[in-house]
């Protein structure tokens, strides 16, 4: 008798359940990584099989076709076709959508000329049923002779068809053929298709998916602008309102730990860099971690629903203005909550300009981390106007997006062989957002920024503190420019001088390069204030409203909006482009936007402002 | 395997209806054919055929149309066009709704439907 599988692989069109079916197989027991050499994001699990075995599932990019067109179904065809440093599966499962089968079956007849042994999955079958479609499994499993199950992923036994076939001996497949086809072979294959689909499946003459005529009112041209314009301002109001009352719980939370640790320790070195390097430095950045939540959760039930590639088609007309596609908004308006997997979403972009591009300008959304630093400045320049305040936080997150258009225009225009940008798109089915899916889409989030305060934030404010604390313990604002600290701070002011930095904010810009979401607390630092993280910041917006001028306070903010201050951005940059000019020009054109923007507005406000 | 009928009686349960699946012999330049980007809004049509270009990146893309299902026989419905530009559109195949740029609509020939 043959083995039974041990090791099987997702294979499957975009948009056909597949990685919510590999949530319900696996459940929390997954393994987030990134392909040899490519971000492409590796997911591997254990799932159970109806006999209890325990078995790894691969969840492969999804493919429309092994005839790749972007980064992700490369990956996949590589996998699968033993072209990668990836050890090939025992079993492929093919994730077929029930509802689309004219669509995704002609994937199973090309992954039936690998050579693997194959399982045919028809997901969505509830879906199905609803639409009026019928399936005649048992004719279509002697057509394309493999097994057929039918799973509904987001039904906590859906899967359980899957589970029981999983533990048949595996069968021997025919061996390897696949070649890149040619037109022919396309046609060919897709005559094939047909057949199959005409002697298998009955479904409705009149289409009863409700999308259609959700889309005629969501993709309007008026009403499609107001209901995504309400979207993204619901969007932003809950990240901003909700994330303050849960951010206000971290950070009571924080200084309860700080109170403790200060009554049971010495005062001494040790306490210093526990109390104020260590809980005040990660808490001051902790407290973000509802905001970014809070926005992925959006993020990823607007896409799970199905309306995110509606909301690009919409926008691909503005957004071609500036020599992009609609398929840059998904990528760029995860920005908003960190450029990281903004960049990382770029993968799915098959123009490679185009990807280049929105990679570019990708960190000029205004990420959370910027909001903070922001917030401290606005709140400094109007302590008395709320509505102020609040438009120049819109300004700022404008100036941002303007400024993004811009540069990717610029980049159009000195593009010599400039081609129209692709943007072939699937607009899928709309449908319920799988809570499943999103928890656990939310906890991967969860589980990289957690790691990114753990390691790189955490380094710095130790590093931070360790500069304003030798050589000379500070214990005031004068002990503070004792410290190397201080030294470096007054050695860099001479450079950020003609941009209107004083010696606090220089010195706070050197750990802010590295991660921006420090420059609050190394402010802090700076002004040698002691104490719980809101307390810091209230005394800090005190002696910023007095002391800086509002020249100082705009050209700060003019940098926050600009300069490349995150070397995890800048590691990713790097990692996708595979290049070390790309991820220079990034730096340098960002930095130079920072200071010439800087440098004006200090300039100009100055002029201004003198009588 | 049984040849593809040329007419097929579908039962469901809402009742009988009758579809034709047989792609009828069609001639590309025959004269009421247009480009998919020329269909109007709320239109339907069937698709003739898609132009193959010799040029790499253009052939690519038709034939990922050709993969996604363009393929002649099939129905088409035009379910948006942003105006006045033309373009982007959104198009019914099937149970999918592509979202096309002219560019990538220019290669789809169609035949209106009456």
């Amino acid at each position: 008798m043959a083995a039974q599988p041990q090791r099987i692989a997702l294979l499957g069109n975009p948009n056909c359940g597949k990685t919510a079916l590999f949530n319900l197989l696996t459940g929390s027991r997954q393994k987030v990584a990134n392909y040899a050499g490519v971000t492409v994001e590796r997911k591997e699990g254990i799932m159970r099989t109806a006999g209890g075995r325990r078995i790894q599932v691969l969840d492969l990019p999804g493919a429309y076709s092994l005839n790749a067109l972007s980064n992700d179904e490369a990956v996949t065809r590589d996998v699968i076709t033993g072209h990668s440093k990836e050890a090939l599966p025992d079993l492929l499962v093919c994730v077929v959508d029930a509802t689309n089968l004219r669509l995704h079956l002609r994937l199973v007849l090309e992954a039936r000329q690998l050579g693997l042994p194959l399982v045919v999955v028809l997901n969505k079958m509830d879906r199905a049923r609803q639409l009026g479609i019928v399936i005649d499994m048992d004719r279509l499993a002697r057509e394309l002779d493999l097994p057929v199950v039918g799973t509904v992923s987001v039904h906590a036994h859906g899967a359980d068809a899957l589970r029981t076939v999983l533990d048949e001996p595996l069968r021997e497949a025919p061996p390897a053929h696949w070649r890149q086809p040619g037109v022919e072979q396309v046609r060919a294959t897709q005559r094939d298709v047909l057949g199959i689909f005409n002697r298998t499946v009955v479904q409705p003459a009149v289409d009863k998916d409700p999308s259609i005529r959700i889309d005629r009112f969501l993709m309007h041209p008026l009403w499609g602008f107001m209901v995504l314009a309400l979207v993204l301002f619901a969007t932003f109001l809950a990240v901003f309102s909700g994330g303050d009352v849960l951010s206000g719980w971290i950070e009571d939370g924080f200084g309860a730990i700080a109170g403790v640790v200060e009554a049971n320790m010495d005062e001494g070195l040790l306490r210093g860099l526990v109390v104020e390097g260590v809980i005040g430095g990660v808490g001051g950045v902790i407290v973000f971690l509802p905001q970014i939540l809070i926005l992925f959760l959006f993020i990823l039930a607007l896409e799970a629903s199905g309306y995110l590639p509606r909301a690009a088609f919409l926008l691909d007309r503005p957004m071609s203005a500036a020599g992009l596609s609609g398929r840059s908004f998904i990528p760029l308006l995860s920005s908003f909550a960190c450029a990281i997997p903004g960049i990382m979403a770029t993968r799915t972009i098959s123009s490679w300009r185009d990807r280049l591009t929105t990679i570019l300008i990708a960190p000029l959304m205004a990420c959370s981390a910027r909001i903070p630093v922001y917030t401290l400045i606005v709140a400094a320049m109007f302590p008395n106007d709320a509505v102020a305040a609040a438009l120049v936080m819109v300004g700022l997150y404008v100036l941002g997006i303007v400024a993004a258009m811009t540069v990717a225009w610029v980049i159009k225009r000195s593009d010599k062989q400039s081609s129209v940008s692709p943007l072939l798109m699937e607009l899928p089915a709309y449908q319920w957002p799988d809570l499943r899916s999103l928890l656990i889409g939310l906890w991967e989030r969860a589980v990289v920024f957690l790691r990114r305060v753990g390691t790189i934030i955490l380094a710095l404010t130790i590093v931070m503190w360790a500069l304003y604390t030798i050589p000379s313990p500070r214990t005031n604002e004068q002990g503070a420019q004792r410290s190397i600290a201080g030294e470096l701070g007054h050695a860099l002011h001479y450079v950020f001088a003609p941009i209107g930095f004083n010696e606090q904010i220089s010195f706070a810009l050197v750990p802010g390069m590295a991660a921006r979401e420090v420059v609050v607390s190394a402010l802090g630092t700076a002004y040698a204030m002691d104490g719980e993280e809101g307390e810091v910041e209230d005394q800090l917006r005190e002696r910023i409203t007095v002391e800086w001028s509002l020249a100082t306070k705009l050209s700060l903010l003019l940098w926050m909006v600009f300069a490349p201050q995150c070397l995890s951005t800048f590691a990713v940059v790097k990692r996708e482009t595979g290049s070390w000019r790309q991820m220079w020009i990034m730096g340098g054109y960002l930095f130079g936007l920072a200071y010439l923007a800087s440098f004006i507005t200090y300039q100009l406000t100055n002029l201004l402002t003198a009588h | 395997m049984s040849p593809i009928p040329h007419t097929t009686i579908v039962v469901f349960r809402r009742g009988l209806s009758i579809r034709n699946f047989a792609a009828p012999a069609m001639d590309p330049q025959a004269a009421n054919t247009i480009s998919l980007n020329e269909l109007p809004e709320a239109g339907w049509a069937t698709v003739s055929g898609v132009t193959v270009p010799t040029d790499p990146a253009a052939r690519t893309l038709a034939l990922r149309l050709l993969e996604l299902g363009f393929v002649p026989g099939e129905q088409v419905h035009m379910v948006r066009v942003v105006r006045p530009s033309g373009e982007p559109l959104a198009v019914r195949l099937g149970h999918t709704t592509f979202a096309l740029r002219r560019s990538e609509a220019v290669l789809i020939q169609v035949i209106p439907a009456a």
